[in-house]
């Protein structure tokens, strides 16, 4: 019988009772998650059912929004992100964000892995040389760009780009990884790349990723939180959830019937 | 038009062609053990001719469920559905070979056989506990209802059931060297096919619990 309680040291968040509005809108309702380390959890549910806001909410991203309300807890590092005052820029440090698009910085591709490390402080030419090289090979992106590291990143291809930007993001050697539909402008190749990778990181990182492809959940992930009308309806390991589901509405999602 | 709902459909024409498997296996059955009471060699071989329709059958349902599951990307109650649809289809297209291998027995028998009735009551009472519960099975399967197909599971004892008495009562006559040798084990394999058959629709009972419940059950405890 698997047990369901985790130590304190597996999660990387907690989030209890958590509510959000955007103005008058109940955004998120109630939500209450663990999220475990070094595991992948996918956030899987239609158009509109708050699974970007609720990645967008474990960086306090979401606050850029005008007039959103939070509350609740996000204990993440033992302390509560909702209510702490914190440096946020320190924060996403810790806390990596890739796009749905990769949005490479219009520098070279050598400046926009080392872009993180410097901001943070780190000076020495050699330390971010070998930062930027490290980070490169692990989106396996440094065989295709050694050679042209002082090329501009926008001429590279778009799954190129988004492997740049995960670089960019693990350069800060961040604890989390949040992705928000990273593979949804992509082509198969690409997107199959990503994926590996994404498999490959959770040794390193946790991963908390938001995708409107179902196989690729089902594929990735070790965990899958089904979203609708910004409630959890299910949470639960990625092989209960698309082959036992136990909410009618999950299975009706993920199998295709609403959405 | 429903979202999926031309998946419904597909899935609707995949589980009438499970059902035309279906009611093929079934009459085969009924028509191989009317032929072996009978001595009817024409029919008999007219079974055995007629087991390539079954096998075409099954063959269908695997290509379409396999297109099926490529075209669509089932998961969950949807995926286990086509599996066991493909599974089903294996189940009944063997219980379709039982219909032709009893059919065999019948020409091999050489002649109407005498003296062997009781055995030859009990062994149609196989055939026709098996056919009830092989269309159970299948309505079972196509309604998910996991209360007929443990019905259609508890019925597997009665043919357990008479299987070893036929069995018994063949060997006596055998011993009391009422019976030809050769007759006794045409109808030795004649129940035994029937035995089987009934081990198959119990495997499909099993199926529709999978189906509907997601984990594994033995119902032939």
């Amino acid at each position: 019988m698997e047990t369901n309680v985790l130590t304190k040291s597996e999660l990387i968040f907690s989030v209890n009772d958590l509510n959000l509005w955007y103005g008058e809108t109940y955004a998120l309702k109630n939500i209450n998650m663990e999220i475990e380390k070094n595991k992948v959890t996918a956030i899987i549910g239609p158009s509109g059912c708050g699974k970007s806001t609720f990645v967008k909410t474990l960086n306090l991203m979401v606050n850029t929004t005008p007039n959103v309300k939070i509350s609740g807890e996000i204990m993440f590092r033992g302390e509560n992100l909702i209510t702490k005052k914190r440096d946020l820029v320190d924060l996403r440090k810790n806390i990596g964000m890739v796009f749905q698009k990769g949005n490479p910085f219009p520098q070279s591709i050598f400046d926009n892995v080392a872009f993180g490390p410097k901001i943070h402080g780190l000076r020495n030419k050699q330390e971010i040389e070998q930062l930027v090289e490290k980070s490169l090979k692990d989106v396996a992106l440094w065989d295709e760009v050694k050679d042209r590291l002082k090329d501009p990143a926008l001429g590279l291809s778009g799954g190129q780009q988004q492997r740049l930007c995960i670089a960019r993001a693990l350069a800060t050697k961040p604890d989390v990884l949040l992705m928000d539909e990273p593979t949804s402008a992509l082509d198969p190749i690409s997107t199959a790349k990503i994926e590996d990778l994404i498999i490959q990181l959770k040794e390193k990182y946790t991963v908390v990723i938001v995708t409107h492809n179902m196989q690729q959940a089902a594929r990735i992930s070790d965990k899958t939180a089904f979203f609708l009308n910004g409630e959890v309806i299910e949470f639960d390991h990625t092989d209960n959830i698309f082959s036992t589901p136990n909410d009618k509405r999950t299975e009706d999602y993920i199998s295709g019937r609403f959405g | 038009m429903a979202l999926r709902g031309r998946f419904e459909e597909e899935i609707k024409v995949l589980l009438s062609k499970l059902t035309d498997l279906c009611n093929f296996a079934d009459k085969a059955l009924n028509r191989s053990i009317t032929a072996l009471e009978q001595y009817d060699v024409d029919a008999a071989l007219e079974i055995m001719d007629d087991d390539a329709k079954a096998d075409l059958l099954y063959e269908e349902i695997n290509d379409q469920a396999i297109i099926l599951i490529a075209k669509q990307q089932p998961v969950a109650t949807d995926l286990r559905k086509i599996i066991m649809t493909i599974k089903i289809a294996t189940d009944i297209e063997r219980i379709a070979d039982f219909a032709e291998n009893i059919a065999k027995s019948t020409i091999r028998l050489g002649k109407k056989p005498d003296g062997m009735m009781d055995a030859f009551i009990k062994i149609k009472k196989m055939q026709e506990i098996s056919s009830e519960m092989l269309m159970d099975s299948l309505k079972a399967f196509i309604d998910e209802d996991i209360h007929l197909a443990k019905q259609v599971a508890d019925k597997d004892d009665e043919v357990d059931h008479l299987y070893s008495q036929t069995i018994q009562e063949l060997f006596q006559l055998n011993q009391q060297g009422a019976g030809n040798i050769s007759e006794i084990i045409q109808l030795l394999f004649t129940c035994r096919s029937l035995e089987r058959t009934a081990d198959h629709i119990t495997n499909i009972a099993e199926d529709v619990f999978y189906l509907v419940k997601g984990k594994h059950y033995d119902l032939n405890e």
